[in-house]
């Protein structure tokens, strides 16, 4: 196990800079989600973790020690890969004992060490087996099993779960999880999928265009989001967002008119000059029905998804755009009804024209 | 009363002629065109085939009618054809060394220009150059002027030594070692199948060995050759049946007498002579029967062998 630094780093391609001077540190055992949309850099990111990219500028650093020059094999990581990676002349047994032949590793250390990883990856019967009688979710238990036998200092992997159907993800994500807490080791892990974040993860990186947007806790990132991208990426269904405008200001109460007529008051810490242009942020949960006189928004009902645990209600609104309300239980909803919306307990955000958070729910 | 019908299902047996239309009306324009594929197969390669093989059993010189000499030519060949033998020795230690040293120099070729430097599709087009050329007659007259006495080789071994180097193709000790040089110079075409073989294996696989800490070399015997060997195997099978068929070389360099002292009579060279130098057009239609055995049993080996060393990733096994 070990902590990881990285300082100002930057990658270059041929004079493009994708990587504009990351900041991050990685705490021993804590287990790192790098999520984004694609192309923000959080795959390249992880291979200059790894030693497969080149560093461009600044530091990555190991226990405190630089490692920019260190070749991958030197910095005792072990990556999982998007695409498994497993070799596929070599049955499970061989692709597991590679890295351990290849450091020369006693015959009888490298059984134990296999046979331990078979066993807590549950893949003992699969031992002999080639790659390519496998499922992709056995595939991936090798492939996970094959970074297990080499008791790297971190773990890295690079979105392991996206070639899985949405069951199996789920599965191993859980298998995942269960395995960081048994082992207790460093973990990076990339992915797209913000579920895969929020689940996974004791710390989230949000990336995009090659700089973090921010950095923390699952429910510190989607309660306390620093901007509209974060509050976007994060929770599903996505927030909905609703332009305003500042409308009165007195001390920090401001008065924020909606498209479509409605207006709210509300306090703001710092609260932006009369006339800006503001946008509201509310998640689908925060959203309820209420009577048509405490209504802050109200619409028509375009969809109504029952999912039986909850409803997904997609509304229409008068002035163009449409929010997305998650009603509990199995609500009695059709298209074509007319639904009046509140904001339970005040629970909205507000961000300022930069898009950056200026109110907190 | 009661009838008797010789065609119970009231229907009418479909003529012959009637056959043929519907054949025809459906199939037609395939088969049109088909034909000069067709013609082709049977005029210049299945007919001459089936009439080689029957000349294999007869004496015919050309200017009078085959006569039937069941296993004459056979027994001639296997029990006291000498030079044949020799032409067999000259041709495998030709197959055994060219063919190795050929893949070797084409794969070796292939793995620098697999890598992505300035000037690669220059460099692939030059190499793959001699492979369009090599064969050629002219090609072989070159290589016959570069290796003379006096030939460019010996100069510059000369102005770079010191050494008066032999003359490489009319001596029995150089000529078939210099024959062999000019069939691995030719490595353009297996180089190109082995650049595509390796453009398949896939580039995370090195990524997740070098993570694995295994070198370049490890890499290469662990990887890149067990993932190639499906490309080893078919340009194996492919050179060693070329080389076994090598004639215009040893041909156009020994004058057509496969000289020095037979060094360099390939197996075909010598098939030629009996028929358009000797006129045993029998005997030389049994030789070439042999030879489609002898690379028969080499392509049977290969086959045979490959489920011990060719992975193919499709494969249940």
């Amino acid at each position: 196990m070990a902590e990881l630094e990285l300082q100002n780093v930057i990658k270059e391609f041929g004079g493009l800079r994708v990587i504009h001077g990351i900041d991050l540190k990685v705490e021993d055992g804590e287990f790192v989600v790098f999520v984004g949309p694609s192309g923000c850099g959080k795959s390249t990111l992880l291979r200059m973790i790894a030693g497969l990219e080149e560093i461009s500028g600044g530091d990555v650093l190991i226990d405190g020690a630089v490692v920019n020059e260190m070749p991958a094999a030197k910095r005792e990581l072990a990556m999982v890969f998007q695409s498994y990676a497993l070799y596929p002349h070599m049955s499970v047994r061989k692709n597991l004992a590679f890295g351990l032949e290849t450091m020369k590793v006693p015959k009888a250390e490298i059984e134990q060490k296999v046979q331990e990883a078979a066993d807590i990856l549950q893949i003992n019967e699969l031992l002999e087996r080639k790659p390519g009688q496998l499922s992709g979710g056995q595939r991936q238990r090798v492939a996970i099993g094959r970074a297990i036998v080499r008791e790297p200092q971190i773990f890295l992997f690079d979105e392991p779960l996206s070639n899985l159907d949405a069951e199996l993800r789920m599965q191993m994500r859980v298998e995942i999880n269960r395995l960081h807490r048994r082992l207790g080791a460093t973990m990076i892990f990339v992915t797209h999928d913000q579920v895969e974040a929020m689940t996974l993860a004791d710390k989230i990186v949000v990336l995009r265009k090659g700089l973090i947007e921010q950095v923390g806790t699952p429910l510190e990132l989607y309660n306390t989001p620093a901007n509209v991208f974060v509050a976007g990426f994060l929770g599903s269904p996505r927030m909905n967002f609703l332009p305003g405008t500042i409308t009165s200001v007195s001390g920090t109460t401001a008065t924020i008119e909606l498209e479509g007529g409605h207006s709210l008051t509300t306090e703001i810490p710092n609260p932006p000059a009369q006339g800006e242009v503001v946008t509201l942020g509310i998640r689908p949960e925060s959203l309820v029905p209420v009577p048509e006189a405490e209504a802050v928004l109200s619409g028509e009902v375009q969809i109504a998804e029952q999912l039986g645990g909850e409803t997904y209600v997609y509304v229409a609104l008068p002035h163009g755009g449409t929010v997305t309300v998650e009603i509990k239980g199995q609500a009695r909803v059709e298209a074509g009804d007319r639904l009046f919306l509140g904001f339970e307990g005040g629970k909205f955000h507000i961000f300022g024209a930069d898009e950056k958070v200026i109110r907190h729910a | 009363m009661t009838s008797v019908s010789t065609n119970p299902g009231g229907r009418s047996a479909p003529s012959t002629e009637g056959r043929f239309a519907r054949i025809w009306r459906r199939n037609g324009a395939g088969y049109l065109f088909l034909l000069p594929w067709l013609v082709g197969f049977l005029g210049l390669t299945l007919g001459p085939t089936l009439a080689s093989l029957y000349l294999s059993f007869t004496d015919y010189d050309l200017l009078t009618s085959p006569r039937w000499s069941g296993l004459k030519n056979y027994e001639y060949a296997a029990f006291y054809d000498r030079r044949l033998g020799k032409a067999i020795e000259v041709t495998f230690t030709y197959v055994l060394w060219s063919v190795p040293l050929k893949l070797t120099v084409a794969l070796l070729l292939a793995m620098v220009l697999d890598r992505s430097v300035r000037g690669v599709a220059f460099y692939r087009a030059t190499f793959y150059l001699p492979s369009l050329l090599g064969a050629s007659v002219a090609i072989a007259v070159l290589w016959r002027q570069l290796f003379g006495a006096d030939g460019l080789i010996n100069q510059l071994l000369f102005f770079v030594t010191g050494i008066q180097g032999p003359a490489w193709i009319t001596h029995p000790d150089y000529a078939l070692s210099t024959l062999i040089v000019l069939a691995i110079w030719q490595f353009g075409s297996p180089m190109i199948i082995f650049l595509a073989g390796l453009r398949q294996v896939p580039q995370d696989l090195y990524e997740a060995a070098s993570m694995d800490g295994a070198s370049g070399w490890r890499q290469f015997w662990k990887i890149t050759l067990p993932l190639l060997a499906p490309v080893i195997f078919f340009n194996l099978v492919l050179q060693t049946i070329e080389a076994f068929k090598a004639f215009t070389q040893a041909y156009i360099v020994s004058g057509g007498l496969g000289g020095p002292v037979d060094s360099t009579m390939f197996y075909s060279l010598y098939l030629y002579l009996e028929a358009f130098a000797n006129f045993r057009m029998g005997y030389a239609s049994a030789l070439a029967w042999i030879l489609l055995v002898i690379i028969a049993i080499f392509t049977a080996i290969a086959f045979g062998t490959s489920k011990y060393w060719v992975y193919y990733e499709d494969e249940q096994r």
